[in-house]
């Protein structure tokens, strides 16, 4: 079974009152595979809500199709199988938490004793069995994340839908709304979240997909992607390098930052490595530290930004 | 059928902690309960500024409440995003739009029930003797209440609360004077012009029909039939404006 497949999956807009075409989302063609965590990544305004809203239904396609656990989207059935977290929630604060998660509970058609369980086990996950007759609006922004993570789970869902799951949380909010997600995934479940935070994709993500501009510029394992070997820059540290050092050091490509009686040398060419080395020893330089840089998942990030733009 | 009642009673829950109600309905009571004062003012038809006042109060604060609860029971969900979790469980549209209609109804059966044993209270402690004829016309003001939260739920499902209410508010004013409009009509020489108002007639819901308080403060006696058929007017009238409502629903794209 595939959890989400899209075929050419186009929104445009129009806007103003020259209605104008905006083109949101580009000829998506994307799968997302039974038991992975998928990171959607991409800027502000990449599309990444868009593609989310139109696989949910609450946005139309202008083109393309899409198929969620093998159905058409347009199938409301498909969502008794579907937990969703939408960007920066407001829930109805009115309810309770407990309230809130039996409300959701009761439109998959739940009810009666497995509700209550289902309710306290999910509260209790979420760590917020203190404030379970505490209402909404008593809650700070990293409990109603939670809360919001708590009512996609409520149904026990195949895919779990996430956007920006991670915004506007702190460093411990963050690790574990992260937590959350690998744990879903030990589930058997199958993770699909959009985010821009990219270390926590890199730590998480079987799979990565980056949107610019609502294209869909490239798919993989972050392995894939970022290349396994590609150390992209090393970083020197030298002590004692005499200023004639210094200047042949810059002629071989090296850049320079003096600190103190300390110079760092970073070099982009990592295959000047051995030269450099020599050079220093040779003008009576000493070597304190030599740190290759691979390249992350940011620069690449950077560099599909760049070109997509 | 049961995820309509889940967001019905979801609905009433959240009218009922909402605080302005509770500030409608204590000054409508206040209103109920200030006719004694008013009728000592007058000499004889003492029964009769009661029944008008209390019956006035009732209607008066319905509508207001229809009003500014139904613009936002659906535009205030869709500015929160608060929708976008609901439509994102196996709810139908429809689903959602009607059971939100019904969670209002009922929050204004309750709050009219209040109103009338108020009022009920005040004929009481006034040795006023409770007409049939006010029954019928504290129905038909909750039939015509079914009608305006219709027609707030219509612009609510495509436009913005502040729109709404004034649309909504507009058709309320209008809806009490559409007779006005067929007069007006048969006064123009005009085809066209006589053709657009005759329209408008047809197409308004005409509320004057839903008003006996008249006859009921007088003691005339009101028709059966004329009862029954100012309720199928006015629910089917309602049922149409909602079918409406769900078809602009269901083709909106929520951004």
């Amino acid at each position: 079974m595939t959890p989400i497949r899209t075929d050419g999956l186009t929104k445009e807009f129009r806007l103003g009152l020259g209605r104008q075409r905006v083109v949101a989302l580009d000829r998506l063609n994307l799968e997302v595979h039974q038991g992975e965590i998928f990171g959607f990544l991409g800027h502000n305004g990449a599309g990444k809500t868009t593609t989310i809203k139109l696989l949910l239904g609450l946005l139309a396609p202008t083109a393309g199709q899409a198929w969620i656990l093998d159905r058409p989207i347009e199938d409301v059935t498909i969502k008794q199988q579907v937990g969703f977290l939408p960007e920066a929630p407001y829930f109805y604060e009115y309810l309770t938490a407990e309230e809130f998660l039996t409300f959701y509970g009761q439109l998959f058609g739940l009810g009666g004793a497995p509700l209550t369980k289902k309710v306290e086990e999910l509260l209790e996950m979420v760590a917020l069995t203190d404030a379970r007759r505490l209402q909404l609006r008593k809650f700070s922004k990293g409990m109603l994340q939670r809360i919001g993570l708590a009512q996609a789970l409520i149904n026990d869902p195949a895919l779990v839908v996430l956007d920006e799951p991670m915004s506007g949380l702190d460093p411990i909010g963050r690790r574990d709304v992260r937590d959350i997600i690998l744990g879903l995934k030990e589930e058997g479940k199958t993770v699909f979240f959009s985010t821009h935070i990219l270390p926590d994709v890199e730590m998480i993500c079987d799979r990565v997909g980056i949107l610019v501009r609502g294209r869909l510029r490239a798919v993989g394992t972050v392995q894939d992607l970022v290349g396994t070997s590609g150390v992209a820059s090393v970083e020197m540290v030298v002590a004692g390098l005499t200023d004639a050092g210094i200047q042949e050091a810059e002629r071989q490509g090296g850049k320079v930052l003096r600190r103190g009686a300390q110079v760092l040398l970073r070099l982009d060419d990592p295959s000047r490595v051995d030269s450099l080395v020599e050079l220093v020893l040779r003008s009576g330089g000493r070597l304190v530290s030599l740190v290759p840089h691979k390249r992350t998942l940011e620069d690449l990030f950077l560099e599909q930004v760049k070109a997509g733009l | 059928m049961s995820r309509i009642i889940v967001i019905a009673l979801n609905t009433f829950k959240e009218n009922l902690r909402d605080k302005i109600l509770y500030n409608l309905v204590f000054f409508g009571l206040l209103l109920i309960g200030s006719s004694i004062l008013l009728s000592t003012l007058t000499m004889g038809e003492q029964a009769k500024i009661i029944q008008d006042i209390g019956l006035a109060s009732i209607n008066l604060f319905g509508v207001i409440i229809a009003i500014f609860v139904g613009i936002g029971l659906v535009s205030k969900e869709i500015e929160k995003r608060t929708i976008y979790t609901i439509l994102a469980k196996p709810v139908q549209r429809y689903q959602f739009l009607l059971g939100r209609y019904c969670g209002l109804a009922l929050t204004l059966l309750v709050n009219t029930a209040i109103m009338v044993v108020g009022f009920f209270f005040i004929l009481l402690v006034g040795k006023i003797s409770l007409g049939s004829g006010l029954i019928k016309a504290i129905s038909l003001i909750y039939i015509e209440l079914l009608v305006i939260v219709a027609v707030a739920v219509m612009f609510s499902s495509f436009t913005t609360p502040t729109l709404s209410a004034s649309f909504t508010l507009a058709i309320c004013v209008i809806g009490h004077l559409t007779a006005d409009l067929r007069v007006l009509g048969a006064k123009l020489q005009n085809e066209l012009t006589k053709g657009i108002l005759d329209g408008l007639y047809y197409m308004l819901p005409n509320l004057e029909y839903f008003n006996v308080k008249g006859p009921a403060v007088h003691g005339i006696v009101i028709a059966p039939l004329y009862v029954v058929s100012a309720i199928a007017y006015g629910v089917l009238y309602s049922a149409v404006i909602l079918l409406i409502s769900c078809v602009i629903f269901q083709r909106r794209d929520f951004k």
